[in-house]
């Protein structure tokens, strides 16, 4: 390899775009050649301070306002659905509904869906919603970690104390999810444990607690404010992960931490 | 009669309702992308409404897997349209302090090789997006989709509608102006404040 091949591929490196056999042929060329090497840092370092910086401009509330103008929610159903046995019209009900935008275009089998998630899900709904102000809570400059270390060793013993569980922390780097480390958090007004991973720019939030919302074998999927969450238990524990991953890839993460459970892979 | 005229109004409305679910989470992006391809707010708030309206049209035929390089896509093909209607001339930005670069402006230069200008300053936010705005359009796209909105090069790729070799050529020499700029800017800095250099 040449200094000019290089000097494009070390980009693709830098960006994790290189499969295994350019990487290799890169770095080769990189341990010889000091010139390509100082480029390689330099334009890490920018990256590293342009991942840093404020770079995305917001949409204003203006065109925020224009746009959801263009997209009018269907208006809200006049006659509620019949009660189920045990269940009540309270306010936080109506306000999930109205969050739903229940349309009089709902088929009987998607609406009986909506019904039986509420039923019962109410609290579920409030801790999602607070799973999901935590995670927003953490990725505030300085909020991520309490402990922050690549080594579960580490950070698993950190959480003594602090909860009243000893939360598996497992190592997913060779699996594309490095451990960042862990941090206290409060949810329904408990004390939790975080444990933090991140994918490329992406961070998830692992909350780990022993009794966070409905227990059930399966995993529940929702998506709030954009953040997929996912919800589900074992061991006697529920987990909760959220991020703004891709779905496909926060499913992935899932199946990687349930895999490594239910192989009692934890230190 | 009337329950066609209904069933339709329903379906269009489980459309917007679908569709807002999909798209809205993206509308900081799509922002985000405009205000660097058109360089002024008002312009970009403009593309981005003809966006999503454009988006919510074609709806129907959007198939996965990804909604954000696709609602990209649309976006960059509205500033090109509006690229035209500016007659090919780009307007004065409106990124502050900005001076309107000229498209393949010749600030690329190789920076010397040696330690020192292996060292990067931290320059401010409003510095590096004003860097960031002064590059040619081609270049400022492919890295601002890559940096700002954390696309991956094949989605880059399906966005500008380049291959993927050239995406990666181009994000070399984006950075690579980028960096003489970036020094360029330190070292004017440094001038300004009289410090010695």
């Amino acid at each position: 390899m040449n200094c000019s091949e290089c000097e494009t591929l070390l980009h693709a490196l830098i960006d994790g775009e290189l499969d295994a056999g350019h990487s290799r042929d890169v770095e080769m060329h990189l341990a010889t050649c000091a010139g390509c090497a100082e480029k390689l840092t330099a334009f890490r370092a920018m990256r590293q301070a342009m991942a840093a910086a404020a770079l995305k401009d917001k949409a204003s509330p203006h065109l925020r306002g224009r746009i959801e103008a263009m997209l009018p929610l269907p208006p809200a159903r006049r006659s509620p659905h019949a009660p189920m046995p045990g269940q009540f019209a309270g306010p936080s009900r109506r306000s999930f509904f109205g969050g739903f935008a229940v349309g009089t275009a709902l088929s009987a089998a998607v609406a009986a869906t909506v019904v039986l998630a509420v039923f019962g899900g109410d609290r579920e709904r409030t801790i999602a919603d607070e799973v999901v102000s935590a995670h927003i809570r953490s990725l505030q400059p300085g909020h991520l970690m309490d402990v922050e270390t690549s080594d579960q060793h580490t950070v698993k013993p950190w959480f003594d104390g602090k909860v009243d569980v000893a939360p598996p922390v497992i190592d997913l780097t060779a699996e594309g999810f490095t451990l960042l480390g862990g941090r206290l958090d409060y949810i329904d007004g408990e004390p939790v444990a975080s444990v933090v991973y991140k994918r490329r720019k992406h961070v998830i939030n692992l909350f780990v607690a022993q009794r966070l919302g409905a227990a059930h074998g399966n995993v529940t999927d929702r998506t709030i404010q954009g953040y997929n969450v996912r919800h589900w238990s074992a061991g006697g524990l529920d987990f909760w992960a959220v991020s703004d991953l891709d779905p496909a890839e926060l499913d992935e993460f899932v199946q990687k931490i349930s895999a490594a459970l239910h192989d009692g892979r934890t230190p | 009669m009337r329950d066609t005229i209904t069933a339709d109004a329903n379906a269009e409305q489980e459309k917007a309702r679908r569709f807002r679910e999909a798209a809205l989470p993206y509308l900081d992006d799509a922002f985000a992308l405009a205000r660097y391809l058109l360089r002024n707010t008002a312009d970009a708030e403009d593309a981005v409404q003809e966006c999503y309206l454009r988006a919510l049209r074609h709806f129907d035929s959007y198939h996965g897997p990804a909604i954000k390089p696709w609602l990209l896509t649309i976006l960059r093909n509205v500033c090109n349209a509006e690229f035209a209607r500016r007659g090919r001339q780009e307007t004065p930005a409106d990124f502050p302090h900005d001076r309107p670069a000229a498209d393949e402006a010749p600030l690329w230069q190789e920076p010397a090789a040696s330690p020192e200008a292996a060292l990067l300053r931290r320059q401010d936010d409003a510095t590096i997006r004003r860097l960031i705005a002064a590059l040619p359009l081609a270049f400022r796209e492919a890295i601002v989709l890559r940096e700002v909105n954390d696309l991956s090069y094949q989605e880059i790729a399906a966005v500008a509608g380049v291959p993927v070799g050239t995406v990666m050529s181009r994000l070399a020499r984006a950075r690579t102006m980028l960096r003489s700029a970036w020094n360029a800017a330190e070292d004017a800095a440094r001038s300004i404040s009289g410090t010695p250099s």
